[in-house]
C-alpha cells in the first residue's frame, strides 16, 4: 500500500476512533467537573447503549430508532444510578464514589451478559452507511464518515449548548461552583440529576455508535473506559473543549500507534497521560487545580 | 495484648495444621486467600493509613511475578522467590512513587494507573516476558535443602511468609513512621505545617507497600506455577481495592478478611451460578453504601462510618 492512501485511511480511522472516545469523554468530563465524581462505570454506559441498541434493531430493524433509544434509555439508568446510589454519598469522601461506580462496573457488565449472552455481536450499518468510499485513495465505509460528522456536529451542538444557552450557563456555573450555584437559587439537586443522566446517554450513544464499527461484547465497557478516563486527564477535567482536542489527539495516536509502531502503540497512550499529568497536571485546557 | 497474640499465634497454628485436617480443594483456597491477602494488606498500607488511592498497586505484584518467574526458570533458589522480586518491586516503587506522590487525589489515581497499564501493555506485547501467555512452567525453589516442590513443605513455607508479611506491615502501622502517615491522611497540610517531610513519608510508604506487593506477586507465581500479563492488568489492583473495602480500610487484618471473603465468595457461588461478578458488584455496593467500615467496621458495630 502506497504511503498517502494508508495515510489518510488511518487518519480517518483514527478521527472515527477519536470522535467516539469523545463523545464518551464529554459525559465523564462533565460529570467530573459538576459532581466531583470520576465514574468508573462510564464504560458501562457506552456497552449498555450499544446493546440497548441491539435490542431495538433486534425489534424494529431501524438502526436509526436505536440512536435515539439508546440514549434515552442510558440517561434513564444515569438518572436513577446518581439519585438512588451516588446522591447518599456526597457527604462522604469523593473516594467511596469512585469506589461506588467501579462495583456497577461489574454488575452491569455481568447483566448484559446475563440478558444478552457472552459472545461478540456485531451490529450492522444503516442501510444508507453500508458502502464504502474512496477517499485520497484510500478505501474508507461510509459508516465511518458519518460517524466523523455526526460527531463534530454533535460538538458544535454541545458547545452551543454549554456556550449559549441559559442551560448551559447553570452547568459552566455548576462546574465552576456547585455551592455558589446553588447559592442564586439553582436547584443544583436537579442539575446534577439531569447532568449524569445527559452525561449516561451520551455514553450510551457513543455505544450505539461504535456497534458498527467496533460490534458489541460485555467487557467493551470496560475496555473503552481507559482510553476515555485517559481523554478527560490529559485534556483537563471538566473541560468541553479539552475532552474535544484530547479524544482527537488520543485518537490517532493510538490509531497510528498500532499500524506505525505495534510494539509501542498500547504503550503510547499511557506514557502521553503520564506526561501531562507530571508537567500540566490540570491538563491541556483545565483551570489551575482546585 | 497478650490475648491478641495468642489469638494471632492460633490463627497461624491453625493455618498451618490446616492441609492436616482438610482436602485439597480447601487447601488450595486458603493458599490462594493467603497469597491475595498479602497483596491486599500492602495495599491497605497506601490506602488505610497513608490515604493514597492507589489504582496501580499491581504494578508490584506483576514485577514481583514476572521476576519470580524469570528467575525461578534459572536457578530454583531462594533468592530468586524472595530476594530478587522484593527488590525489583521496590525499586520500580521508588521510581513510580518518586512520580506519583507529586499529584494526589484524582491524579494520583489516574498516574498509578497509567503506569500498572504501561507494564501491562509491555508485558502483552514482547516476547521475552511471552508476550499474551506469559511464562509457563515456573519451577518451585528449593530452600534451605527444603524442596518446596513438596505440597506440605511448600504449604508451611506460604503460611510462615505470609505471617512474617503481615508482621512486618503490622510493626509499620504500629511504628511512629505509621503515626505520621495517619497524620498524613487525616490532614496532610497540617503534617507539612508541623514539620513533617510529608512527601518523604509518602514515598517511603509507597516503596514499603510496593516491596510486600511485590512479594505476593512472587507467592503467587510459586503458587500457579505461571504469570500471564493480567497480573499487570488494572482490574488486578481493582480486585485488591475491593478486597481491602469489604474487609475494611485501615486495619490490615481487614485486608485479608476481605480478600477470604472475596475468594470464598466467589468459589461458593460459581459452584451454584454464572453470576459471580453481579454478586461481586451487588455486593460491593451494599457494602460501599450501606458498611463503608468493612467486614471489620461491622464487626466493630460502627456500621456507616469508615472504621
Amino acid at each position: 500500500m502506497s504511503f498517502v492512501p494508508d495515510f489518510f485511511g488511518q487518519a480517518l480511522n483514527g478521527l472515527s476512533y477519536g470522535v467516539l472516545l469523545f463523545l464518551l469523554s464529554v459525559g465523564l468530563t462533565l460529570i467530573f467537573g459538576m459532581l466531583d465524581v470520576v465514574n468508573l462505570a462510564h464504560g458501562s454506559f457506552y456497552m449498555l447503549g450499544a446493546y440497548a441498541g441491539l435490542a431495538t434493531i433486534a425489534v424494529t430493524g431501524n438502526y436509526w430508532l436505536a440512536m435515539l433509544v439508546a440514549p434515552v434509555a442510558v440517561g434513564g439508568i444515569g438518572a436513577l444510578l446518581e439519585r438512588a446510589c451516588l446522591r447518599p454519598l456526597y457527604r462522604r469522601s469523593p473516594l467511596d464514589q469512585v469506589l461506588l461506580t467501579f462495583g456497577f462496573i461489574y454488575l452491569f457488565e455481568d447483566l448484559v451478559k446475563w440478558i444478552w449472552g457472552g459472545r461478540i455481536r456485531s451490529i450492522p450499518p444503516p442501510e444508507a452507511f453500508s458502502g464504502s468510499v474512496q477517499f485520497f485513495g484510500a478505501t474508507v465505509p461510509s459508516y465511518r464518515l458519518f460517524v466523523i460528522v455526526f460527531g463534530l456536529v454533535m460538538a458544535v451542538a454541545l458547545w452551543l449548548l454549554i456556550e449559549r444557552t441559559r442551560l448551559g450557563a447553570i452547568i459552566r456555573a455548576g462546574v465552576f461552583d456547585a455551592e455558589m450555584t446553588a447559592g442564586v437559587g439553582v436547584n443544583i439537586d436537579l442539575v446534577f440529576t439531569g447532568v449524569f443522566a445527559f452525561g449516561a446517554a451520551l455514553g450510551g450513544l457513543s455505544g450505539v455508535i461504535a456497534g458498527p464499527i467496533q460490534s458489541a461484547s460485555p467487557p467493551m465497557g470496560a475496555g473503552i473506559l481507559i482510553p476515555a478516563l485517559i481523554v478527560v486527564v490529559v485534556g483537563g477535567l471538566g473541560s468541553l473543549k479539552g475532552s474535544l482536542v484530547g479524544s482527537l489527539i488520543i485518537g490517532q495516536a493510538e490509531t497510528f500507534g498500532k499500524a506505525w509502531l505495534p510494539g509501542a502503540s498500547m504503550v503510547i497512550i499511557y506514557v502521553v497521560m503520564a506526561l501531562v499529568v507530571l508537567l500540566r497536571p490540570q491538563g491541556l485546557f483545565g483551570r489551575a487545580l482546585k | 495484648m497478650i490475648v491478641r497474640l495468642l489469638g494471632v499465634g492460633a490463627l497461624v497454628a491453625a493455618a498451618a495444621v490446616f492441609p492436616a485436617v482438610a482436602g485439597a480443594y480447601p487447601v488450595k483456597l486458603l493458599q490462594e486467600i493467603l497469597v491475595w491477602g498479602v497483596f491486599a494488606m500492602s495495599l491497605d498500607l497506601l490506602l488505610g493509613y497513608a490515604g493514597m488511592v492507589s489504582f496501580g498497586h499491581s504494578a508490584f505484584f506483576g514485577i514481583g511475578g514476572y521476576v519470580a518467574a524469570l528467575a525461578l526458570k534459572q536457578s530454583p533458589h531462594a533468592l530468586s522467590a524472595l530476594v530478587l522480586p522484593a527488590l525489583v518491586a521496590a525499586l520500580a516503587a521508588l521510581v513510580i512513587g518518586f512520580f506519583s506522590i507529586r499529584v494526589s487525589g484524582v491524579y494520583f489515581i489516574m498516574l498509578t494507573l497509567a503506569f500498572s497499564q504501561m507494564f501491562y501493555a509491555y508485558a502483552f506485547q514482547v516476547a521475552w516476558l511471552g508476550a499474551e501467555d506469559g511464562i509457563i512452567g515456573v519451577p518451585r525453589p528449593r530452600l534451605l535443602g527444603l524442596d518446596l516442590a513438596n505440597r506440605t513443605v511448600f504449604h508451611l513455607y506460604l503460611v510462615v511468609l505470609v505471617a512474617l508479611a503481615a508482621l512486618v506491615l503490622w510493626r509499620v502501622v504500629r511504628s511512629p513512621f505509621g503515626h505520621v502517615l495517619r497524620g498524613i491522611q487525616e490532614n496532610e497540610g497540617r503534617m507539612e505545617a508541623v514539620g513533617y517531610a510529608v512527601q518523604r513519608y509518602k514515598l517511603l510508604a509507597f516503596v514499603i507497600a510496593g516491596t510486600v506487593a511485590g512479594v505476593a506477586g512472587s507467592l503467587y507465581t510459586q503458587f500457579v506455577g505461571s504469570i500471564t500479563p493480567d497480573a499487570f492488568f488494572w482490574t488486578t489492583s481493582g480486585e485488591a481495592l475491593l478486597m481491602v473495602i469489604i474487609g475494611g480500610t485501615g486495619t490490615l487484618w481487614g485486608a485479608v478478611l476481605g480478600a477470604a471473603a472475596f475468594i470464598l465468595l466467589q468459589s461458593l457461588v460459581s459452584s451454584y451460578t454464572e453470576r459471580w461478578m453481579l454478586i461481586l458488584g451487588l455486593t460491593f455496593i451494599l457494602f460501599v453504601l450501606f458498611a463503608p467500615g468493612g467486614i471489620v467496621g461491622a464487626l466493630r458495630g460502627r456500621v456507616g462510618r469508615r472504621a
